[in-house]
């Protein structure tokens, strides 16, 4: 060996080569990939949208299919008819509202500094479809997702994510059985906009009752379904003005 | 086999079996722990296991006579962040929905003890080529434990295997569940994996009673 690898000086100049190697190919990396990664998680939201609205591509097998990449911008603009921004009583048009991240606008809210809050309506076969996004966290970390409502504020679509859920447990929530449970199910409970809890021991796991503003749990996840449970009430509760004068029943 | 030498398939093979990483070095255990309820996701795990650690392997086999004694294990923690992050970046924009599955399993990958543990012990004594063999061996006994505690898990805990209702829908109680079967709940849930690690532990021992320890 050339080198003594127990001296000091040694021990630091490797380090700080290593440091400056790993750190510019990962700066590198993380610059000429930025492009093509937004690209694809503006894709990913605008799929996700359509998805809540029932433009997707499920056929009679189990699995969650969004519509190809290659067609989700047309189609976006073909069913997304109104992209609204509501920022305390201003209801402004933005075509980018999608971009905006709702975390931050639900950060901003708990400041008590003003938020944009964007809301999307869509339009399919004569049906309008009001879709708001959703924030919350689950048992590891964040969980996301759009519902989509109609004037009578019952469900036409929802769709869930989530960064880090346990994979076989709480990451089901973006799977097809689950997701399927909360259509038809109604947000409105004794006349007010409460939302749509996950709960174990409805009995019901079918899911024929509509009118009870439950869905059956999954098992072995109670908290991420927890934070389903409150993300989607506390969606509801941040729209609830806007929703009130969209609702006719 | 002519490709491999008698040491090199040993390599390969010891991991499998009498030297396995999770029954008999008990390594790596909270991801078989974590993420084993079901099929798929195991082997999912098992799969980006053997990349890491076969590429891992060979780079901390390469570098091993460079790299300083005293940070050793903050230099193997980096080349296993480095590479788990530029596999992540590159697949977030090439093939963005094998990102969102993957997702999930990257810091379990990092954390997990089997990588950290055959840099230590492995790489940083032996040559790239044994190295790799080692790392590809030890993710395959990884794998394979991985597999067998998904496959259980899933069929008794769910009634399903890679999402397919293999014995019967639960629900309208048609197959198996018409004759009053159950699906067990426990089986979901992380002890019910310790359960069956066990008792693969066991089978092994009592197979081969070599492997049992003087108290």
């Amino acid at each position: 060996m050339a080198f003594n690898k127990e001296n000091n000086s040694y021990t630091i100049v490797f380090a700080a080569i290593m440091v400056i190697i790993v750190g510019s190919v990962l700066a590198y990396l993380a610059s000429a990939l930025s492009g093509k990664i937004a690209e694809n998680e503006r894709f990913e939201k605008q799929q996700n949208i359509l998805y809540a609205m029932g433009v997707n591509e499920n056929g009679d097998g189990g699995s969650v299919n969004f519509v190809p990449t290659d067609r989700v911008e047309a189609e976006f603009s073909k069913y997304i008819t109104e992209q609204l921004v509501i920022n305390g009583d201003q209801i402004t048009q933005n075509d980018e509202a999608y971009l905006i991240d709702l975390k931050k606008q639900i950060a901003s809210i708990k400041k008590g500094e003003t938020a944009e809050l964007p809301i999307f309506i869509g339009e399919k076969e004569g049906n309008k479809y009001y879709i708001i996004p959703m924030y919350g966290k689950g048992l590891w970390d964040a969980i996301w997702g759009f519902i989509a409502l109609n004037e009578n504020m019952v469900v036409q679509g929802v769709y869930f994510d989530h960064k880090s859920e346990t994979p076989g447990l709480g990451a089901n929530i973006k799977q097809r059985y689950f997701l399927d449970d909360f259509i038809g199910e109604s947000i409105v409970s004794n006349n007010q906009l409460k939302g749509i809890a996950v709960a174990k021991g409805n009995n019901d796991p079918e899911n024929n009752i509509k009118d009870d503003n439950e869905v059956d749990a999954l098992a072995g996840a109670t908290i991420t379904g927890n934070g389903v449970s409150a993300m989607i009430r506390e969606s509801v509760n941040l729209y609830k003005d806007y929703l009130e004068t969209i609702r006719v029943n | 086999m002519a490709l491999l030498s008698k040491k090199d398939t040993n390599l390969i093979l010891d991991p499998l079996a009498d030297n396995n990483p999770i029954t008999i070095q008990v390594l790596g255990i909270c991801s078989a722990l974590a993420i084993t309820a079901e099929l798929q996701a195991s082997v999912v795990m098992a799969i980006s296991v053997l990349f890491v650690l076969g590429v891992g392997n060979v780079v901390i086999s390469l570098l091993r006579n460079i790299i300083p004694t005293k940070i050793r294990i903050i230099v193997q923690l980096i080349v296993v962040a480095t590479l788990v992050i530029i596999v992540d970046q590159v697949l977030k924009a090439f093939a963005y929905e094998l990102s969102k599955t993957l997702s999930v399993f990257v810091g379990l990958i990092i954390t997990n003890c089997i990588i950290m543990g055959r840099f230590e012990a492995f790489a940083l004594g032996n040559g790239p080529w044994k190295a790799f063999l080692d790392g590809i061996g030890n993710a395959l006994g990884y794998g394979i434990i991985l597999i067998v505690v998904g496959f259980f898990r899933e069929l008794l805990g769910s009634g399903t295997l890679f999402g397919f209702k293999v014995i019967g829908d639960p629900v309208a109680k048609t197959g198996l569940y018409a004759t009053g079967y159950e699906n067990n709940g426990f089986m979901i849930i992380p002890p019910a994996a310790l359960i069956v690690v066990g008792i693969i532990i066991w089978v092994q021992r009592s197979r081969n009673r070599a492997l049992i320890e003087e108290n």
